[in-house]
């Protein structure tokens, strides 16, 4: 954990030493130092509802111990990024469409969708008493869930018309060669921060849960 | 500072924010977790006392000479 919070750190200070001193302002303006940010943040949203349903995947099929608590946490991460990825993407729009928020961009709307869908996911968590029922549902909501995120991630790119830029097309990625280096060292920091962040929380659920069963069995 | 610079300072000062919070969070439960484990850690030991026979009391010390 250590070593991981060490190189968490260290990728992160990279970044925004990267961001602010290397990597070129282009035609978006200062604006675009977000992008390096906003981006790895949503596709870490993505990884975490990913492999949360793939622990969904592996708790319905091989029902490994753990596997229900690893999936809830990395969908709570995915939750997080996601928020984060909202609030970011509305502050870069604020900026370059002079609004917040646009009903008519799909892959905002289906963030959004994707990101609620996943909200609702601990409002049913939460409305059944934990057992194996609650873990059964929950896995089968959360690989419902993972649908989506194709269907997010390639709205831009199937639709006819839209407003949100595009950087990674088929031809591959519309930026100078600095840009895209910061922006993958941006990507790895924000990698790290998820799995350090759900390693933490798994520790303190695993230890919570260990005390639960202690306390009944010292009952 | 310019309403550009202004709004790129806001953002990754949100995410700065939310990810300082969160931590401080779990450090706080990490924080109750450790208390509850010293509490338990006191009641088994207590329960081990009482479940042991009565230790023999030590012999007293006397002054010889």
């Amino acid at each position: 954990m250590t070593a991981l919070a060490v190189l968490t750190t260290g990728l992160l200070t990279a970044s925004i030493v990267l961001i602010f001193f290397y990597a070129p302002v282009d035609a978006d303006g200062l604006n675009q130092k977000i992008f390096y940010f906003h981006v790895p943040i949503a596709l870490t949203s993505y990884a975490c509802f990913g492999w949360g349903g793939l622990k969904a995947f592996l708790h319905l099929w091989k029902r490994p111990p753990g596997a229900d608590l690893e999936s809830y946490v990395a969908i709570h991460q995915g939750v997080i990024f996601g928020a984060l990825t909202l609030v970011t993407g509305s502050i870069w729009a604020k900026v370059r469409w002079g609004t917040w928020w646009t009903w008519s961009d799909e892959q905002l709307v289906l963030f959004l969708v994707l990101f609620l869908f996943y909200c609702a996911y601990f409002m049913l968590r939460y409305s059944v008493d934990p057992g194996p029922q609650r873990a059964n549902l929950s896995a089968v909501y959360a690989l419902f869930g993972v649908v989506l995120i194709p269907i997010s991630f390639m709205a831009i790119r199937l639709a006819n018309s839209y407003i949100h830029p595009t950087v990674f097309k088929s031809s591959g990625p519309d930026m100078a060669t600095s840009q895209l280096a910061t922006f993958c060292v941006a990507w790895a920091a924000m990698l790290s921060l998820a799995y350090f962040l759900y390693r933490f929380e798994l520790a303190g659920k695993k230890l919570d849960a260990n005390l639960k069963e202690l306390r009944e069995l010292l009952a | 500072m310019t309403t550009e610079e202004k709004y790129v300072a806001a953002a990754y000062l949100v995410v700065f924010l939310v990810v300082l919070i969160y931590v401080v969070i779990m450090a706080a439960k990490l924080t109750r977790l450790g208390a509850a484990v010293a509490e338990l850690t006191e009641l088994a030991r207590d329960r081990k006392r009482s479940g042991e026979p009565p230790a023999k009391p030590a012999p007293k010390q006397v002054k010889v000479g």
